[in-house]
């Protein structure tokens, strides 16, 4: 995933002459290394100083230029949100924030580097946009839009290379993506869940069961009109996101189901705990968040019955 | 008024931003009294003597930069760019109401003049850093002021902004530290020690100038030589008197963030104007 950003702000550099990159002293971990040798002067370290880093970025993005500010999601945004809030966010600075290694997914690091709030945190900030990429192809598209969108955006990627995901149509921002259709169950997911979402979809489906799978890259601004669309086909809903549900992605979509179409909705992600060590399936597996967890809620959502 | 000699020039503007503070903290009935006062001779000195500016002191060409980190002290801020021309003087009277563009803290979205908002201590300069290095990509010749407040400097991301700083080498960033010595609860050294303050710039890599807040030609002497500096940056640090200029209130970490009342009001004008403001010797 980090490699799609990488490529995409190797392009950027060459394109748009205001697109500049920092780093608090995870350039390479972010892939920006062919950025930083093909424009040294565009490229900033600071140093591990991610309240810095938020700063220098504001500064430049109020003086014309398109600034991506890269660290790991659990500095970025976890060290400096009141930079974020107030420099960024109350200016509206046309910033962009990459927060890498977001997730459960970062594995061996432990508790301290797997980020799970950030979704939740960026969501509620005023004039930010937040979006959680796919795969490698989507963070690649993702990241080309967020430089040609003014505003403050959020970009999570997650530290591990996932499959890429079949798809008919490019990363449009602010809008729902149908991986597959459904009329029984609808799976709204996000990042590395997607694929564990279709993996669940293509089981269920042998047993009847249609399940919808719903990308939701873009986590806000919330396409309200797609989602609600969805859920008026389908008997239940199951969000599915690397992170904690509540707040997260699971908050936005039951938010918005709760105030245009009340349906039956369950939640796979962090259930207000924080992660461990240990490779990333053994932690999907432990904390409820593999294909086969979506499978078995999903078809209690569609049975009606509690787990 | 005599206002023939460019000193003269200023204490009066300097007399007419003060006043304009008691005025407009008075009639919204809240506000930060002490930190407005103690600034105003500094940023009279910028606003009419230092920065370069045309039309509109933002975004130009070649144009200074001025950011207001510590922006509680807004009321002066404010009432310097009414001084100027750049609000109305009328507006003053806005500050703190509903709908008003002169928010609590100084919003950059409610009024694009003022170039960060802030009120959240710590933040003007890292900003001012990314705008001093924005300069330099784009070949402008302008310079970034950052105004700060003492106690602010107990804010770590400060710190953080002073080493990055100096490693970038930006000779277009010069900052300022009101140095009052108070702060919300007390004097600075009781809350926590900031003392040698110029040696920790010193050693943060920066040129460190010390200079009479309340006195321009010592101020312009040290924006003179702050200009001047090549390949680092520079801190001025201006010796000031919370509340300067109404006898009643200075000194008195009390006054951080009061008021006066409509009859105290009175009382600080008749004040202000016996006593003058900044001494202006040459």
């Amino acid at each position: 995933m980090r490699e799609g950003f990488g490529k995409a702000m190797a392009e950027l550099g060459q394109n748009i002459p205001e697109v500049v990159a920092l780093t608090a002293d995870l350039g390479e971990s972010t892939r920006l290394s062919n950025f930083n040798k093909n424009f040294p002067e565009r490229f900033f370290e600071v140093g591990v100083a991610e309240q810095n880093l938020i700063g220098i970025a504001t500064g430049l993005a109020l003086e014309g230029f398109i600034p991506f500010a890269t660290s790991y999601a659990t500095f970025l945004p976890g060290r400096c949100l009141d930079q974020i809030r107030i420099s960024v966010c109350y200016n509206k600075a046309n910033v962009k924030l990459v927060g890498s290694h977001g997730g459960l997914t970062t594995g061996p690091d432990g508790a301290t580097h797997q980020m799970l709030e950030d979704i939740a945190i960026m969501r509620s900030l005023p004039n930010m946009a937040v979006v959680v990429p796919a795969d490698e192809k989507q963070a690649y598209e993702a990241t080309l839009a967020l430089a040609h969108r003014k505003g403050p955006a959020y970009l999570r990627l997650s530290r591990e290379r996932v499959k890429s995901i079949k798809r008919n149509s490019n990363f449009e921002f602010g809008k729902i993506e149908i991986i597959t259709g459904g009329d029984d169950v609808a799976i709204f997911c996000c990042g590395t869940m997607v694929g564990e979402a279709l993996t669940a979809s293509n089981y269920l489906r042998r047993e009847g069961i249609n399940c919808a799978v719903i990308n939701v890259h873009t986590i806000k601004p919330l396409d309200v009109e797609g989602v609600v669309r969805t859920a008026r086909y389908v008997r239940g809903v199951v969000t599915a996101e690397d992170g904690q549900y509540r707040g997260g992605l699971g908050g936005a979509i039951a938010e918005t189901l709760a105030r245009y179409h009340p349906v039956p909705i369950r939640y796979i992600g962090m259930d207000d705990k924080f992660g461990e060590s240990g490779q990333p399936q053994e932690l999907m597996k432990k904390y409820k968040m593999t294909y086969l967890d979506i499978m078995h809620t999903a078809l209690n959502v569609f049975r009606r019955t509690n787990d | 008024m005599d206002t023939s000699s460019p000193t003269k020039k200023l204490a009066h503007h300097a007399y007419e931003i003060r006043k304009a503070i008691l005025e407009m903290t008075t009639i919204a009935g809240s506000g930060h009294l002490g930190g407005s006062l103690s600034s105003v001779d500094i940023l009279t000195t910028l606003f009419f003597y230092v920065l370069n500016y045309s039309e509109n002191p933002l975004q130009t060409i070649d144009n200074d930069r001025f950011i207001l980190s510590c922006g509680h002290i807004c009321p002066a801020l404010y009432a310097t760019l009414a001084e100027t021309g750049y609000l109305k003087k009328e507006e003053l009277l806005t500050l703190r109401q509903l709908n008003s563009r002169l928010q609590g803290h100084p919003s950059h979205t409610d009024l694009p003049i003022v170039e960060t908002s802030s009120g959240s201590l710590g933040q003007g300069l890292s900003v001012a850093l990314g705008k001093a290095l924005a300069l330099r990509l784009k070949r402008e010749k302008g310079r970034v002021y950052c105004f700060m407040s003492d106690g602010e400097q107990e804010e770590g991301s400060v710190w953080e902004a002073a080493m990055a700083a100096s490693h970038y080498c930006v000779n277009n960033l010069i900052a300022i530290v009101d140095r009052n010595n108070l702060q919300i609860s007390g004097a600075t050294e009781n809350v926590i020690g900031l003392a040698p303050l110029g040696e920790k710039y010193r050693a943060f890599g920066w040129r460190v100038i010390e200079a009479d807040g309340h006195n321009f030609a010592s101020l312009i002497n040290a924006f003179k030589e702050a200009r001047e500096v090549k390949q680092r940056p520079s801190v001025i640090i201006a010796k000031t008197v919370l509340g300067k200029g109404v006898k009643s209130i200075e000194n008195n970490y009390r006054w951080h963030g009061k008021v006066f009342n409509r009859q105290e009001l009175k009382e600080a004008l008749n004040d202000l104007g016996t006593k003058g403001t900044a001494r202006s010797e040459k």
